[in-house]
């Protein structure tokens, strides 16, 4: 099946909807699995005919699943490189294959839940989104679809190290399993650093928005387990699942004590924030998420009354460059995205105050 | 406001959270740029963190002749060097952790804190390690000898494949029969 990613622009993906549980703090619920195709050297020693090889094998298996079938499939070395980024920007490509070189694609369910990276980093990596706090349905998911491919295709498989993956960092289960949090009230009373050492103690990684070596922006930061081997896929799934209620309750009393300490100030942030998004001519894709980081507790808190979470979710994802472009139909620098930002902001805000005055 | 290190109106706000207190840092885009380049992201060993952590596990086991020597063992698989690994911090092939597993092992035990896989095991389509090495170095010498031009042994080596990855299916078959 074909896909038409100028359709995929106007509309929300999984991660966007800002719907399932813990919705306010959770973003999204994420697990991967790492394979290796056994006959296959891993990809760094794969020659041409090799990477097409994999990919092929890997293309045919998925039209003999039925229940895989109608994947969008994509080949990313072909795509335009806004087109590469605009798949990145929806999480469901990683950086890695937007920057790698040579045969490499992807495969997309229509809701955007599930993306499966061929030729990445390992031959396949397979990706199930779930918006909110969710796990438990994305393992089973994620399960299951591991499953079905592994009727069809002989994993590289190691009797005591199991999965084997190209860096050892992966070996074992194969599995990450993140959580994307909102976190700003953590790092306005400057306790994220708390967080941050206490979860590095057992054994769970902190990242950015983006992944590995991406900076926390927007405040949203990236919690996932950081061994894959000696404990089985349910215990590292459980072990970011019974972790993640703490991290919420410290938000949600960090958000309380801001609103008891000082609600005047608080109000007073979020409110220039939202002025500024709402009449700007010029900014940035960092000052944008900046400052919708603002709004969106703002919303949350009840500040701010004419904007859901899923519109600010939508603007977070439609104000990044590649986003934007898709959406204006053409290449533009950086200063024209600068204002055609501002302009798509001041547009979006301004109709849903309209729209919020007109139901009052 | 302007960028910490020039004079361009800042865009980029990142909080680190490396020292003692959260540091705001306020940048350009060109600076942040370099800034990110500088400081690895926190959180699970990546590529450089990874070379960082066997260069620190071989200073403390071998001495420099030793490591000199360590680092031109290549796989007779897929041909990849300790140095490229040490240096990459990616494996070339399956067989890798059988060839380099004393070197590995170590590595495996400070990244994960053990040897064992707990988790699912493949239910179907399991192939031996053996088999997987031999199958990959089919494939490296079926390509080493269309490079060469020698289509006759390529043939040769596809046939054998064919037959292999045939074989292993038939004796699934019969086994799940």
């Amino acid at each position: 099946m074909n896909v038409d990613l100028n359709e995929l622009t106007g509309r929300a993906g999984e991660w966007m909807k800002g719907a399932g549980p813990q919705s306010d703090i959770v973003i999204s619920s994420r697990i991967r699995l790492a394979r290796n195709i056994a006959e296959f050297p891993f990809i760094r020693r794969c020659t041409t005919p090799d990477r097409a090889a994999i990919d092929k094998a890997v293309r045919d298996r998925l039209a003999e699943v039925p229940q895989l079938t109608d994947l969008a499939y994509m080949r990313v070395d072909e795509l335009s490189d806004v087109d590469r980024h605009f798949l990145a920007e929806r999480q469901l490509i990683s950086r890695e294959l937007v920057e790698a070189e040579g045969a490499r694609s992807v495969a997309i369910d229509p809701n955007e839940r599930l993306s499966l990276m061929i030729n990445e980093e390992d031959h396949l990596r397979i990706q199930v989104m779930k918006s909110g706090f969710d796990l438990v349905a994305a393992w089973e998911q994620i399960n299951e679809v591991d499953d079905l491919l592994e009727s069809k295709l002989t994993y590289a498989f190691h009797d005591k190290l199991g999965y084997l993956t190209a860096c050892p960092t992966n070996v074992g289960t194969g599995m990450r399993v993140s959580v994307m949090l909102h976190l700003p009230a953590l790092v306005i009373t400057q306790q994220i650093e708390k967080v941050f050492r206490s979860l590095q103690k057992i054994n769970l990684a902190v990242r950015g928005l983006y992944g590995e070596g991406s900076q926390a922006m927007g405040d949203f930061y990236q919690i996932s387990n950081q061994i894959t081997l000696g404990r089985s896929e349910i215990e590292l799934r459980d072990q970011v699942h019974d972790v993640v209620p703490m991290i919420i309750d410290y938000e949600r009393r960090a958000r309380d004590f801001l609103l008891k300490q000082n609600q005047q100030d608080l109000h007073d942030k979020i409110s220039r924030a939202y002025g500024i998004l709402r009449t700007a001519q010029t900014i940035s894709s960092e000052e944008t998420m900046h400052l919708l980081s603002s709004v969106r507790m703002g919303v949350n808190l009840g500040l701010i009354d004419d904007l859901l979470i899923a519109d600010i979710n939508k603007l977070f994802v439609d104000t990044q460059p590649a986003h934007l472009q898709k959406l204006r139909g053409g290449p533009l620098d950086t200063a024209g995205r600068n204002s055609e930002r501002a302009l798509y902001l001041r547009r979006y805000l301004s109709q849903k105050e309209k729209d919020g005055a007109d139901q009052n | 406001m302007k960028c910490q290190q020039c004079e361009k109106p800042a865009t980029f706000h990142i909080t680190e959270l490396t020292g003692e207190q959260p540091q705001e840092i306020h940048l350009c885009e060109g600076c942040a740029q370099k800034y990110l380049m500088q400081t690895p992201g926190t959180g699970m060993p990546g590529k450089a963190s990874l070379a960082g952590m066997l260069a620190q596990q071989l200073k403390v086991a071998d001495t420099a002749k030793e490591l000199e020597k360590l680092d031109e063992k290549c796989c007779p698989i897929c041909g990849i060097s300790f140095y490229e690994f040490r240096n990459q911090g990616r494996l070339g092939c399956p067989h890798d952790y059988v060839f380099f597993a004393s070197e590995l092992e170590p590595l495996i035990v400070n990244i994960h804190g053990d040897l064992l896989h707990k988790g699912k095991h493949p239910l179907t389509h399991k192939r031996s390690t053996e088999s997987q090495t031999k199958l990959i170095q089919l494939r490296r010498e079926m390509n080493e000898a269309i490079r060469l031009e020698q289509y006759e042994r390529a043939s040769e080596l596809r046939d054998t494949i064919r037959n292999l990855e045939e074989g292993e299916e038939q004796a699934e078959d019969d086994h799940s029969v």
